[in-house]
């Protein structure tokens, strides 16, 4: 077995990595793959508040780099799933605790192990994002519809270029269909058009979002949710199915022009 | 540009980025050496790609991996490794860099050893400009790809695009009144011929190649047809 690395990442802060990261390793888990998510934002951690393990941590990443623990030791397991592990980020170091080859060589360790390990990034375009992609096989880059979200993804995408570990995908969130309907939020089309690099999701705004990160229960498990049901469908598409970009509410016509778009971008 | 010198190490431009050959001596020397020189230079090097050639020197994956971070943190991406010694070629290899390269010179940053070029100084970039991204250059710039919002182009001469300007540009920056910009799609963030800015548009009309030039010291943007071709 050798695990496919792949991290979440997007240059602003508050887009919804954490969120994604989050989802996207309780849906994978919940196909039978085995995961385990790194929480990459050093000093600023809370991908444990969002799987709801806040409470279980005992050691974290620094202490398995600087050898205070064993590896197998820092890797809590979610008992909602049959194989879902989380190294948690230390909360009192600063990023210089890492180091871009440290993450490759703990990713080497786990790869064995694992079906997928998904790394939280920091915001930021520094150390810690550094740290985050230097074990990625691929990258993905979330944006919301908005103008300065758009411009810092567009960077991102060009230094995760310029490391050799693009191209990367793109997860558009917060996508609110009454805002686009009236015109006061970016023409999504025009989103892509501009990043030129793959879409793979698409998550709608959505209050269970809130509601379930409070409660340390990711959304995904929200059958009725449908940002759960994007952020499913994303992993889905990660494991190489292909599902179709539809919407069950879309008047705005949308994923019809996406769709066209999509296909007549020939992929 | 100049080759740069440094006791031993030399720094040169080619196709693939910077080389760097570092001399004899013993590695945390050469290590430390290759770091101050590039901390000295830091926008010079910021956002390099970076290859160094050790010659004989046996270096071990902890210390090639020790100065790709410290590199890094200097924003500057160790890639390859050129090296005659087996044991470094192993290091360098576990490590996921390159061990061979191009050594082709590339044209831009090291023209010295070639006779002089005909015609004027150009680049060619041939890629889409993402945002952060700044190219500045002392001649006529071409790029055939889009310069996206929050990249910039700044050159003397002219900024021919074969895509889209969304971005900021900057043509003639050295006082020359005749220079140009034109691009299939002219949407730009900001656009300066010398230190004339653009004034844009209330309304865009339909897309179409345009053309940018100085007339009696205002910029003026029009739609480009063949007679434009001839004539400053
Ligand atoms: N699709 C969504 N709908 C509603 N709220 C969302 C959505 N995605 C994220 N949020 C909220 O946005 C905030 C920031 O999300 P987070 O994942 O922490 O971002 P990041 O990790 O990029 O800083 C959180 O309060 C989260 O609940
Ligand atoms: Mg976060």
């Amino acid at each position: 077995m050798s695990a496919s690395v792949s991290t979440i990442t997007s240059g602003k802060g508050g887009v919804g990595k954490t969120t994604t990261t989050a989802n996207l390793a309780v849906a994978l888990a919940g196909m039978g793959k085995k995961v385990v998510c790194i929480d990459g934002d050093i000093g600023l951690r809370n991908l444990d508040v969002v799987l709801g393990l806040e409470n279980r941590i005992v050691y974290d990443l620094v202490d398995v780099i600087e050898g205070r623990c064993r590896l197998r030791q820092a890797m809590i397991r979610d008992k909602r799933m049959p194989e879902l592990y989380l190294i948690p980020a230390a909360q009192t170091r600063d990023k210089s605790a890492v180091s871009p080859s440290d993450m490759v060589r703990l990713c080497d360790e786990l790869r064995e192990e694992m079906d997928w390990i998904l790394i939280d990034s920091p915001a930021g375009i520094e150390r810690g994002f550094r740290n985050a992609i230097a074990a990625a096989d691929s990258v993905l880059v979330v944006t919301n519809p908005e103008v300065s979200a758009v411009r810092d993804a567009d960077r991102i995408i060009g230094l995760i270029e310029a490391e050799e570990k693009g191209p990367a995908k793109i997860i558009l969130n917060r996508v609110n269909q009454n805002l686009v309907k009236r015109g006061d939020m970016l023409d999504v089309p025009d989103v892509l058009e501009l990043l030129a690099v793959e879409l793979i999701g698409i998550v709608p705004e959505d209050e269970a979002v809130t509601v379930s990160t409070n409660r340390g229960q990711p959304v995904v498990l929200d059958s009725h949710s449908k940002a759960g049901i994007a952020f499913s469908n994303i992993a889905r598409r990660m494991n190489g199915e292909d599902v179709p970009f539809v919407n069950m509410d879309d008047k705005s016509g949308l994923f019809d022009r996406l769709s066209r778009m999509l296909r007549t971008g020939g992929d | 540009m100049d080759i740069t010198q440094m006791g031993e190490m030399q720094i040169k431009g080619i196709k693939d980025g910077l080389l760097a050959t570092l001399g004899e001596g013993d590695w945390s020397e050469l290590s430390f050496g290759l770091i101050e020189h590039i901390k000295a230079r830091a926008g010079f090097f910021q956002g390099a790609k970076l290859t160094i050639d050790v010659g004989e020197h046996a270096v071990h994956a902890s210390e090639l991996s020790t100065l790709r971070d410290r590199l890094s943190d200097h924003g500057v991406m160790l890639w390859a490794v050129l090296s005659n010694s087996p044991i470094t070629e192993n290091a360098t290899k576990l490590l996921g860099m390159a061990t061979k390269i191009s050594k082709k010179e590339s044209s831009v940053l090291d023209r010295k050893e070639k006779s002089t070029p005909v015609g004027e100084d150009a680049i060619l970039v041939e890629r889409t400009l993402r945002s952060g991204v700044v190219i500045n250059f002392r001649g006529h710039v071409t790029i055939v790809g889009d310069i996206n919002p929050g990249a910039e182009v700044i050159a003397a001469g002219n900024i021919v695009v074969w895509g889209k300007i969304r971005g900021v540009v900057h043509a003639g920056v050295e006082g020359n009144e005749h220079a140009i910009i034109c691009a299939m799609d002219m949407n730009p963030s900001q656009l300066r011929i010398t230190d004339v800015v653009a004034v844009s548009p209330e309304k865009r009309g339909k897309v179409q190649p345009e053309i940018a030039r100085i007339k009696d010291g205002k910029v003026v943007v029009e739609v480009w047809n063949s007679s434009h071709v001839r004539g400053k």
